[in-house]
């Protein structure tokens, strides 16, 4: 019967397609909200993820995320290097900073100084240039999607004129002081959308308004065999600074990005409305299928489909329903990652979030063809006879 | 099976809902039928041919009064087991055919089998030689809708009696067909569903195939009021007709 069970939902096409339709747009909404918002989250974190090199981060008390930047005193890093236990630290200048471009505009970018001795925190893949040429007079990097999309050069004199991507020994100045690029980088996008440039600490600190030249973040190496946790408590109980594994750093942006603003709320939304959509098309088409054939359902009861049979039935058309409309929406989420250019749209399909959707078409599944069982079970095989 | 009466009972009553609205659909019923018969129950609307018929088909249970049916009382079952007994006992055919749309005409014939839960060619093969019988080989495997109604009809007996049934019930099977298409049809009922081990219990309103019947029991708000054979009746029919003028 299981067969026949089969034969009847895909032989009603109308409603077959529809239900697929449904519980794959269901599919597709969920999922790919989901991925774009898990995208978009990693971004928050990407400079940590970014420097691989530090064992321990160490910030201002108060500081929330990574992006917000709380000044430390400058004797900081000496009280930090002061911590038994510590094989290197070195100070990072994180701040947004506003650059004047070759033909006169003005761009918001986030300023990263690496230590000028080590370079620890330079972005690790270089498309054009040397991490060492950061050390020439006035040498910055760029990354290659802010060179391409805001840091442009004029190509002739017309300042409106047609632009290309900033190349390796272009110019722009930051606080009106001159900085050459002497390297283009390839980097994660992060949460803002600004360009980012990398310099050495005390260069940054050069470029910034004199009220903000601060120290903003630590990183600290621990010696070989340290065990992390009681080196973190060291340097917290030693310096009054909070020292943060990579891990723990990541999760407190989150944390913000997720407790702080509403974007948890908006996608949570879009996730809902995709379970809805399912709902309404996908659940509601099942159901009326099941209306559609109860008189069958009751014609197969009469002649002695137990109940089992019956529900065996409806069973296998959910099953078969949720199954194909899953996999296509899943499918087609992944088709949207991989043609979406991964820089504009943040897209991250982690094996958690087809877990997500898979549970919400069991749920649209389940709560349709339970209705729809209980629709049969009820039946009065009597009523056949009525014409 | 021989010996047995195919359908015995006595006092069978049987109401619908309780108190105030109880409806009394049959009220004191006594009917025994043979196997090898075609019996008909006629009568006015509303006067509970559906409610006994469903009784004689095990899938409504009586409110009083004693039965038994192929030597059985469906009543005395679990569920479960009247389920059982419809699926091996019991035959059917319905006004409106309720042929399953999605499917083969020649899968529809083998349902009988498939709750069974026997082997799929083999039930086909059945199935395909059933509908040989009624003359439809060749729309084996349509679908029931590109098909007419009376061929729908056929298609609905040959699932009727795959599994063997011993009792064969049919409420109202030509009222959907046109007068010579609902002869064709009782005509294969009459030829393909009479056997010394089986009763076919008819309901009908349609006087014109009163005679495929050999007995029949006339109910009148929830009574069995007279059983008369096929003969008699049609004489009776004729005399009424006669009076009337149309027969000369
Ligand atoms: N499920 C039910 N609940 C309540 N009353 C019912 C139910 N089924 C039938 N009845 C009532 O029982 C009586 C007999 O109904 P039944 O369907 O057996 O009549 P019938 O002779 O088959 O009529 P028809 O020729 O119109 O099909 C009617 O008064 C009907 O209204
Ligand atoms: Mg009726």
């Amino acid at each position: 019967m299981r067969l026949i069970a089969l034969k009847m939902l895909f032989g009603d096409s109308a409603k077959f397609y529809g239900i697929l339709l449904g519980l794959t747009f269901a599919t597709l909404l969920i999922t790919q909200q989901a991925a774009i918002f898990v995208g978009l989250m990693s971004r928050t974190y990407a400079l940590i993820e970014e420097t691989p090199q530090a064992d321990l981060w160490v910030t201002d008390p108060t500081m929330q995320f990574v992006d917000d930047t709380k000044p430390m005193q400058v004797t900081a890093l000496d009280r930090v290097r002061s911590v038994t236990g510590i094989e290197w630290a070195s100070p990072l200048f994180k701040g947004l900073l506003v650059a004047k471009l070759p033909n006169g505009g003005r761009q918001i970018c986030d300023v990263i100084g690496v230590d000028d001795a080590t370079l620890i925190g330079a972005p690790a893949i270089l498309l054009q240039g040397k991490v060492e040429d950061l050390r020439k007079t006035d040498a910055i990097f760029i990354e290659s999607r802010g060179a391409a999309k805001q840091l442009l050069q004029p190509l002739t004199a017309d300042k409106n004129g047609p632009k290309r991507p900033m190349q390796v020994g272009d110019e722009l100045e930051l606080n009106e002081r001159r900085a050459i690029i002497a390297g283009i980088a390839e980097t994660r996008p992060s949460f803002q959308n600004v360009p980012t440039i990398y310099t050495t600490y005390l260069r940054a600190v050069g470029f910034a308004p004199a009220n903000r030249r601060t120290l903003s973040l630590i990183l600290v190496k621990a010696l070989p065999g340290q065990n992390l946790l009681e080196l973190q408590k060291r340097i917290q109980t030693q310096t009054g600074l909070t020292a943060y594994t990579p891990a723990e750093f990541s999760w407190k942006t989150l944390d913000y990005w997720m407790t702080q603003t509403g974007i948890p709320i908006n996608f949570g939304m879009a996730i809902v409305l995709g379970f809805l959509v399912g709902v309404a098309i996908a659940g509601q088409m099942f159901y009326n299928f099941t209306l559609d054939n109860l008189r069958y359902f009751g014609a197969m009861k009469a002649m002695g489909a137990t109940s089992r049979q019956l529900l065996n039935m409806v069973a296998v058309q959910g099953l078969a329903a949720g199954v194909l409309g899953l996999g296509l929406g899943l499918g087609a989420t992944a088709l949207f990652g991989l043609m979406i250019p991964g820089d504009r749209l943040a897209f991250k399909l982690t094996w958690h979030l087809p877990i997500i959707s898979t549970f919400a078409v069991i749920v649209i599944v389940l709560g349709a063809s339970g209705l729809s069982m209980w629709k049969v079970i009820r039946l009065d095989p009597k009523e056949v006879f009525n014409g | 099976m021989s010996g047995e009466q195919a359908i015995f009972c006595e006092g069978i009553a049987k109401t619908y809902g309780e108190g105030e609205a109880a409806v009394k659909a049959l009220r004191g019923i006594d009917f025994t039928a043979n196997f090898g018969e075609i019996v008909a129950l006629v009568g006015p609307s509303g006067c509970g041919k559906t409610t006994l018929i469903s009784i004689f088909a095990a899938i409504l249970s009586r409110s009083s009064g004693a039965l038994q049916l192929a030597g059985v009382d469906p009543d005395a079952m679990t569920n479960q087991d009247r389920t059982i007994f419809r699926r091996e006992k019991v035959g059917f055919i319905f006004q409106q055919f309720n042929l399953v749309p999605q499917i083969s005409v020649v899968e529809n014939v083998a349902i009988p089998l498939f709750l069974r839960g026997e082997n799929r060619s083999e039930a086909l093969d059945r199935a395909e030689k059933l509908l040989t019988e009624v003359g439809l080989h060749n729309r084996a495997h349509s679908r029931p809708s590109k098909l007419s109604g009376g061929q729908q009809q056929r298609v609905a007996i040959a699932r009727s009696l795959i599994h063997e049934p011993s009792i064969l019930v049919c409420d109202e099977p030509t009222s959907a067909l046109d007068g010579a298409t609902g002869q064709r049809v009782m005509e294969l009922i009459r030829e393909q569903g009479r056997r010394p081990d089986r009763i076919v219990v008819l309901v009908t309103h349609d006087e014109r195939i009163y005679h495929f019947a050999d007995r029949i029991a006339h109910m009148d708000d929830g009574l069995i009021t007279r059983i008369v054979t096929s003969d008699v009746e049609l004489a009776a029919l004729q005399a009424v007709a006669f009076e009337k003028g149309k027969i000369k």
